[in-house]
């Protein structure tokens, strides 16, 4: 009994099982303090949909061994184009989500492949650059929401008359397009956004079958031994450029699905840290800076968005004060540092 | 006799084993001031082992010591660390250049002996912050230059020096050190061109005409014949012979060092086979390989025989294979079946049907943390597209792990890889095992020329025999054309029908495994003119 025990430790890890009693605790606090148990349910699984392509978008990198994408908004940032682009042509619904997509992987594929060029030439050194490409290329497009040439009323500012708005609606255009669709009401307060889960299981489903071709066969074995791809005539740059690319174009349609549960496209700073939380849930799921798995987005994703959605609403009705983005950033920067440090332990 | 006279080393009887790996057998030296004695031998015949006891290795002691008494300058002494070595006058010349690349030749030299003056602040924190004496660093530092009859700039940065210059300053420092009776050498001239070499030499003659004794660790043997006064050849951990310069010539010293007598019979019980159709020609083949570079080795392969290529370490032999197959740039020109072959293109040359098993096992060899049947399947998926099962009419290529395992279970049974099952992790397996993995990797691709190095480093004895069973049977059975690298010079004669020898990047000559092995020996010394050229043409008549 004590090994089957701890058999299962080893396998969910510690870490995964104190968070998940931790949740499990708040879960039963909520009644306590005041906070209906249906609401929050339905804020983790809402929150999960719109964040889990986010976490998925960095398993490809992962497993090309380019490390975790603390450039991440750099697909973001495609994703925004596509966004706003759909908005400014007036495409509503179904169309209009696809065509906001579609422009995005356009962007993304362009973007994904200068970035992938660019982490060719500097392996080893990934993440610390992505972190900085990402940063940068959020300012860079700062510039841009205000110069280029958007004309819909319903995005640039109302005086003056050029430049894109910090915060977009997109009702009227693709709001909940996803979420509602075939939507599952429990009671009151419960909406199962059956729409965006099922998207979301399409995209996992792709990316698991692309690394079950012999594409992302080679990507794997680039991962984790680049000289031994090599010396087996796989060309080791196109096959991280490749995996660039999907991350990217992954994390653009990421946050268009999450813009479609949000209400609104969100430009200028919001997307600078988004990345953190992604790379967090990920890490929380069980995967580490050369590892990753399908199953450690589920998992993260759930457990990281329930304590971000749980902890701030009941620990604030506990203490009468606001401290959610305090204890947001905690979690996700504490969450990196401890899986960072971990992999330097096993390198040495 | 010798007992009288007064010598300033004396080891006697040295032994000294690692984990039971008898390594020095009784080993004698004795050294008289102002001598220069050449130490020769193969890799592995226990030269760095002995050197590493006199200069007090920690290794060594971490490993349980040696047996045997050590007298330097009339002392019994048994140095727990390099550090005692040089306080009583001992210093070493490394292989490698230990020197700091940002200072100069005059820091170099003086490092950690810089002489110091007094200034205020010693007066609060004590000697450790007087000033450097940057006038009598510079005056000590020509002086050992000048002792040298070098010529080197002292205020030149070890960076951009040329190789040779640093060989100086290294020595330089060790002559600075003005307790130093007794200088070990380990291949100092090895990384420099003959004229450079002929000035290190100078310098080494100079200074044991000072008094200081030499012991000179050298694979080039006019070298040694030219310089020492008495050379030593160490075999398989004994002293074989000493010998006297005058009185001997590089034949002998080459005899002492492969040894006549061993293992006579084995290329007897071997049928010779005959060649017609040649499979590889290499012509002039440059690979910039570090450690191994080869420059312009030319060798023909005939189909279907078993080719040996051996050599000292470091002198080029793994660079031939590691070139041909695009891990190191490369140029020259290949020819494989008659067709020019594109260098420095892995997929292409895997694509011709060339395959390589590398020495470098768990660097390039294997995907340690990935299962096994990835390991075997993973080269002929990539090249060959086996194990793929093509959807949508071919546009998606999917993994078919059933295939992939079916034929992992073949190579599993046929090489004897002792595993769980095919799923488990190639890290848990042993070295012998991981190294059939990776043999079975080249077969999965059915190619029609194979490149083996070092089959059988690090491996047990039993698994040994079994590889080289294996390479026998798939050169037997199916007409593989295979081609050994291997540092084991019985070993290539016991598989091989012919064996080329690589001495500086070149191959200095092709023998068949009936040579005498003095003649191998003298190959690989790069002495090209005195053995006998045979065979070299044979594949063509």
């Amino acid at each position: 009994m004590k090994g089957k025990i701890n058999n299962i430790i080893e396998n969910v890890g510690l870490p995964r099982i104190i968070i998940f009693f931790f949740l499990v605790l708040l879960f039963a606090l909520a009644p306590i303090v005041g906070i209906s148990l249906s609401i929050s349910i339905n804020d983790v699984i809402v929150r999960f949909g719109m964040n889990g392509i986010l976490v998925l978008s960095l398993v490809p990198m992962v497993k090309s061994g380019c490390g975790l994408n603390f450039g991440l908004q750099l697909g973001i940032i495609a994703g925004l184009l596509g966004a706003v682009i759909s908005i400014e042509m007036e495409a509503t619904g179904f169309a209009g989500f696809f065509m906001a997509i579609g422009i995005a992987i356009f962007f993304a594929v362009i973007l994904g492949f200068l970035y992938g060029a660019l982490l060719n030439k500097i392996k080893g050194d990934e993440m610390v650059v992505a972190t900085y490409i990402g940063f940068s290329s959020v300012s860079f497009m700062c510039i841009m929401w205000l110069i280029l040439p958007f004309k819909s009323p319903n995005m640039i500012w109302p005086y003056g008359g050029t430049g894109l708005r910090t915060t977009i609606s997109n009702q009227g255009y693709w709001f909940h397009i996803l979420t509602d669709f075939l939507q599952i009401k429990i009671g009151n307060h419960i909406a199962f956004p059956t729409g965006t889960i099922l998207f979301f299981i399409f995209l996992v489903f792709l990316v698991w079958a692309f690394f079950r071709t012999k594409t992302g066969t080679a990507i794997v074995a680039v991962g984790s031994n680049p000289e031994y791809a090599k010396s087996c005539g796989v060309n080791v740059d196109k096959m991280r450029i490749i995996s660039v690319i999907l991350s990217t174009t992954i994390a653009a349609i990421g946050i268009i699905v999450y813009e479609e549960s949000f209400g609104f496209i969100q430009l200028y700073m919001a997307p600078l840290y988004m990345a953190f939380p992604a790379i967090a849930a990920l890490l929380l799921g069980g995967a580490s800076v050369g590892k990753a798995s399908i199953k450690n987005v589920i998992i993260g994703a759930f457990l990281f968005q329930g304590i971000l959605t749980m902890t701030p609403s009941v620990i604030n009705n506990i203490i009468m004060s606001d401290m959610s983005e305090s204890i947001r950033i905690v979690l996700s920067n504490g969450m990196i540092v401890y899986a960072l440090t971990r992999t330097m332990r096993e390198r040495s | 006799m010798i007992s009288k006279e007064k010598f300033l080393l004396r080891m006697e009887n040295i032994s000294k084993d690692f984990y039971g790996n008898q390594v020095l057998k009784n080993v004698n030296l004795f050294v008289r001031p102002g001598e220069i004695i050449g130490l020769v031998g193969e890799n592995g015949a226990g030269k760095s082992t002995l050197m590493n006891i006199l200069f007090g290795d920690t290794t060594i002691h971490e490993t349980g010591g040696f047996k045997g008494k050590i007298i330097f300058n009339g002392e019994e002494v048994n140095f727990s660390s390099p550090i005692d070595a040089i306080n009583m006058g001992i210093g070493m010349v490394h292989q490698e250049f230990v020197l700091i690349p940002g200072f100069t030749a005059i820091e170099n030299i003086v490092l950690t002996k810089e002489p110091t003056r007094y200034s205020f602040l010693s007066e609060v924190f004590g000697y450790k912050l007087n000033v450097m004496d940057r006038k009598e660093m510079k005056k000590q530092a020509i002086k050992a230059i000048k002792m040298l009859e070098v010529e080197l700039e002292p205020e030149m940065m070890v960076k951009e020096m040329p190789v040779g210059y640093k060989q100086f300053t290294e020595i330089a420092r060790e002559v600075n050190k003005k307790s130093t009776k007794l200088l070990m050498l380990d291949e100092p001239t090895a990384v420099l061109t003959e004229s450079e070499a002929k000035i290190v030499m100078k310098a080494i003659k100079k200074l044991a005409a000072t008094g200081i004794s030499i012991i000179f660790i050298s694979h080039r043997l006019q070298e040694i014949l030219d310089s020492c006064d008495r050379i030593v050849v160490l075999r398989d951990g004994f002293v074989q012979k000493e010998l006297i310069p005058s009185e001997t010539n590089s034949r002998e010293i080459a005899e002492n060092m492969i040894g006549r007598e061993l293992v006579k019979d084995i290329w007897k019980s071997k049928e010779i086979r005959k060649f017609n159709e040649s499979i590889l020609e290499v012509n002039k083949l440059w690979v910039d390989m570090p450690g191994e570079q080869v420059n312009g080795a030319s060798f023909k392969v005939n189909k279907g025989e078993i080719f040996g290529i051996g050599g000292l370490t470091g002198q080029g032999k793994l660079g031939i294979a590691n070139g041909i197959m695009g891990i190191y740039m490369t140029e020259g020109e290949v020819k494989f079946k008659g067709n020019p072959l594109y260098l420095n293109n892995p997929k292409y040359v895997l694509e011709q049907g060339i395959s390589f098993v590398s020495e470098d096992r768990r660097g390039l060899g294997i995907l340690l943390d990935q299962p096994i049947f990835w390991n075997i399947a993973f080269t002929a998926m990539q090249i060959k597209d086996n194990f793929i099962k093509p959807l949508l009419g071919g546009i998606i290529k999917w993994r078919d792990d059933k295939a992939m395992i079916k034929i992992t279970r073949e190579y599993i049974n046929a090489l004897k890889i002792k595993c769980v099952n095919e799923k488990q992790f190639a890290r848990e397996l042993s070295g012998g095992n991981q190294q059939k993995l990776c043999m079975a990797k080249a077969f999965a691709l059915k190619p029609e020329l194979m490149f083996v190095s070092e089959p059988t480093r690090g491996i047990d004895i039993g698994a040994k025999e079994l590889v080289l069973n294996i390479l026998h049977h798939y050169n037997s059975k199916y007409g593989t054309t295979i081609i050994i690298t291997s540092s084991e010079l019985e070993e290539l004669r016991s598989t091989c029908d012919r064996i080329a020898i690589v001495d500086e990047g070149r191959i200095t000559g092709i023998l068949p495994p009936s040579a005498d092995p003095v003649e191998f020996g003298l190959l690989m010394l790069g002495k090209k003119s005195e053995a006998k050229e045979v065979l070299t043409d044979e594949g063509k008549n």
